[in-house]
């Protein structure tokens, strides 16, 4: 807060002193930059080093402290096994702040805690006084710099390249460890399970025998029933969202009007802003049991839960992808190709069918598959309506499982890290994210290839 | 304004236009923003004896926009006719009149009476999609479809079905490429994506698309202003090939091409037809002031 003052103030009077440099207002071309620049460059320099410092401190002033604390503590305390000692420190911790605590209090403990505070707060008016006068003395050296010949806009331009360079980092390192974190512990599943097991594998039971004589504990951990389940959820939901998706973009981008459209699209597109859980418990609670009647009534044998109720809501949530990107690659073919097609004496249909979805398809099929992979991770609905039970199968009357299911069941309650349980979560999240990532780039590659087409 | 001198003023078009090039770069009068009367009457002989196209009384109007102005026309039989006029004078909106492809653009409203063949073309019982058929119509900028050379032609026959058989459509494709005498050049790449030709050749590839579905009528709504001269001059020469089984209609900013192709002429000025009649009249002996400022090249 005081920073921020400061900065605003040092905004203030590198301006100002721009100004004055140069002679006021009148002198304004003989400055390279604007004066607003030399203002944003003194208080940049207020502001970031100290910051920079401020975060530093702050991320090593916890374990700074708790290392002066223990130091403090009398020797016997002190030589017990590191476990001990950290529900020691705990407890020292809650102390201070005041909470239960769980051991006796007695009075080395209370000064432990004492000392604690003590260092705290020491600690917090070092850091305002390092950090504000960090801020003045780089404020300061920056303000004292400014002069006629200074590129200040250069500079500031410079540190706000890196600020953004610094932003986009985030998302992408953010990224990477994803990316490694899953891959590491995948190795580790690997380990403990061979590679061609988990690929080939036709049985998923992940079960795993903590004691020999333990029963329905196989451990087979064969991802392909899994797959087909997530392939055959996915392909009804297509088969669903590409037909309707389709027609609907065709209806919107050539036939209706333009005020039609303008309603239309934003009401379809809040089809995708419809939280999954919401198409889940719909899936579960009345499309389910509706199709299980159903089927009853022509005497078919339906689970309760299965996968066509799942891929039947899932189709309707992924409609939205369809026809969105559908419609506007259909709307980015050419008008002169429809005038071309019209001219010709053709009809609107004939139009549609033979110029405007072979110019578009490129494009229809690139949204297709980004709904595709939308189709194979969504998690919520399956795990809802398409049930537990690992059926290699492709009845789409009978329940099965998918991918992301089994992911969300591996990993919910209490687990152990070490099992090859748990661990296989992360292999089947990371065949997920490679199967994915394979269509979406192929997706964007069909996409942008097409775009091309017409620039 | 007054009838000129015909002995002194009988020069050709090309030593009008190349005059009008000194004089209009210093004399720009202001009578190319001036609109004329609502009741204007056109100049010149506007009916000819036996007429594919006739038109009467014609308005055009873009919402609350009156873009074409009470146009009387006739379009005579194998003749090309040249539409022209400064930009936004209604030519090329006159011109999609004749075939409705202004029926694509919702705001647009069309009044009057334009018969093709004694068929009132606007009247609410036709089908205008066998109309379009009839009177076929070439961009001004080549817009191929992206499919193959041959695709390209055999899409008006396949959808009228004019070809019965596969060795038919063969022929259709070969006649009408041959007729706009690009038959020679891609006869050996049949196959491959029109969009892939030049630009001049495209633009045929585009003639011969029309002509594949053997129309009565060809609209040209400046065929050659996204042309460099040579393809310009190539598909000039086809205009004046096709003349002898097609009656043509062309809009076309250049008033040299007028007058190598045209053998009438309509100059239209913000939304008037001001003067009709045969290309060496307009071009030598313009009778209206408007004509003769924009055919020297005083404005527009």
């Amino acid at each position: 807060m005081a920073l921020l003052t400061l900065m605003a103030f040092a905004f203030y009077l590198g301006r100002r002193r721009s100004l004055t440099v140069v002679g006021g207002r009148s002198g304004v071309k003989n400055l390279h930059s604007l004066p607003a620049y030399y203002g944003f460059y003194t208080a940049l320099w207020a502001g970031l080093p100290a910051l920079l410092v401020a975060g530093l401190w702050l991320s090593f002033e916890g374990s700074i402290i708790t290392t002066l604390v223990v130091d403090g503590l009398p020797a016997e305390m002190r030589d017990t096994d590191p476990g001990r000692l950290g529900l020691l420190v705990n407890d020292i911790k809650n102390l201070a702040s005041g909470n239960i605590v769980s051991a006796h209090v007695d009075e080395t403990m209370q000064r432990a805690a004492d000392h604690l505070n003590e260092l705290r707060s020491v600690g917090r008016m070092a850091l305002g006084v390092v950090v504000l006068s960090i801020a003045l003395a780089a404020g300061a050296l920056a303000w004292r710099a400014i002069g006629p010949k200074m590129r200040a806009r250069n500079r500031v331009e410079f540190i706000v390249n890196g600020l953004l360079i610094a932003s986009s980092l985030i998302a992408i390192l953010t990224t990477v460890g994803i990316v490694l974190s899953v891959l590491f512990e995948s190795f580790r599943f690997f380990h403990k399970i061979p590679l061609t097991d988990f690929l080939f594998g036709l049985e998923w039971s992940p079960q795993i025998a903590l004691r020999a004589d333990q029963v329905g504990a196989s451990g087979a951990f064969g991802a392909v029933p899994l797959f087909a389940g997530t392939l055959l959820v996915s392909f009804i939901a297509l088969l669903v969202a590409v037909p309707i998706g389709l027609m609907s973009a065709i209806y919107l981008a050539d036939y209706a009007g333009p005020k039609l459209r303008s309603y239309a699209k934003p009401v379809l597109e809040v089809l995708a802003g419809v939280p999954t859980v919401v198409y889940g418990f719909f899936a579960a609670l009345t499309l389910a049991p509706a199709i299980r009647n159903l089927g009853e009534s022509v005497g078919l044998v339906v689970s309760s839960e299965s996968a066509l109720a799942a891929g039947l809501v899932m189709g309707v949530m992924i409609i939205p992808f369809v026809s969105s990107l559908s419609d506007d690659v259909i709307n980015a073919v050419p008008q002169s190709l429809r005038d071309a097609s019209y001219a010709l004496g053709a009809t609107r249909s004939e139009t549609i069918r033979r110029v405007v979805l072979p110019a578009a398809l490129p494009g229809i099929m690139g949204g297709v598959l980004l709904a595709a992979s939308r189709a194979i991770g969504e998690t919520m609905i399956v795990v809802m309506a398409a049930g537990l039970s690992a059926n290699l199968t492709a009845n789409p009357l009978e329940s099965v499982t998918t991918v992301t299911v089994q992911i969300v069941t591996l990993l919910v309650g209490d687990q152990e890290f070490d099992s090859a349980k748990t661990l296989a979560a992360f292999a089947l999240g990371l065949l997920l994210f490679v199967v994915t990532l394979g269509l979406n780039i192929v997706a964007l590659h069909i996409v942008r290839k097409y775009r091309e087409q017409y620039e | 304004m007054a009838v000129r001198d015909e002995e002194n003023d009988m020069t050709t078009a090309e030593t009008v236009i190349a005059d009008a090039d000194l004089v209009g770069a210093k004399v720009r009068s202001k009578a190319g923003s001036r609109p004329l009367d609502n009741d204007f009457k056109t100049i010149g002989e506007v009916r000819v004896n036996d007429p594919r196209m006739s038109c009467t009384d014609v308005n055009v109007f873009y919402g609350d926009k009156h873009a074409i102005k009470h146009v009387d026309l006739d379009i005579a039989q194998n003749q090309v006719i040249a539409m022209i006029g400064p930009s936004g004078c209604g030519k090329s909106t006159f011109l999609r009149c004749l075939n409705r492809m202004n029926d694509t653009i919702d705001i647009c409203n069309v009044t009057g009476e334009i018969r093709l063949d004694e068929v009132d073309i606007y009247d609410r019982k036709l089908d205008v999609v066998p109309l379009r058929a009839q009177v076929g119509m070439v961009f001004q900028k080549p817009n191929p479809f992206p499919k193959s050379i041959y695709e390209n032609i055999a899409y008006g026959p396949r959808i009228h079905g004019l070809a019965a058989s596969r060795a038919e459509l063969d022929e259709v494709v070969e006649r009408s490429l041959a007729k706009a005498g690009l038959w020679e050049e891609v006869k050996d790449r049949l196959d491959q994506p029109g969009t892939g030709l030049s630009g001049g050749q495209q633009q045929r590839l585009c003639i011969a698309r029309t002509i594949a579905v053997d129309p009565e009528v060809i609209l040209m709504d400046e065929p050659c202003s996204a042309l460099d001269p040579i393809a310009t001059a190539k598909v000039e020469e086809l205009i004046d090939e096709l003349r002898e089984n097609y009656t043509i209609a062309i809009v076309t900013h250049s008033m040299q091409q007028a007058a190598r192709v045209s053998q009438r002429t309509a100059y239209f000025h913000l939304g008037h037809l001001v003067e009709v009649g045969d290309t060496t009249q307009i071009f030598t002996n313009p009778r209206h002031k408007l004509t003769e400022d924009y055919i020297t090249g005083r404005f527009g």
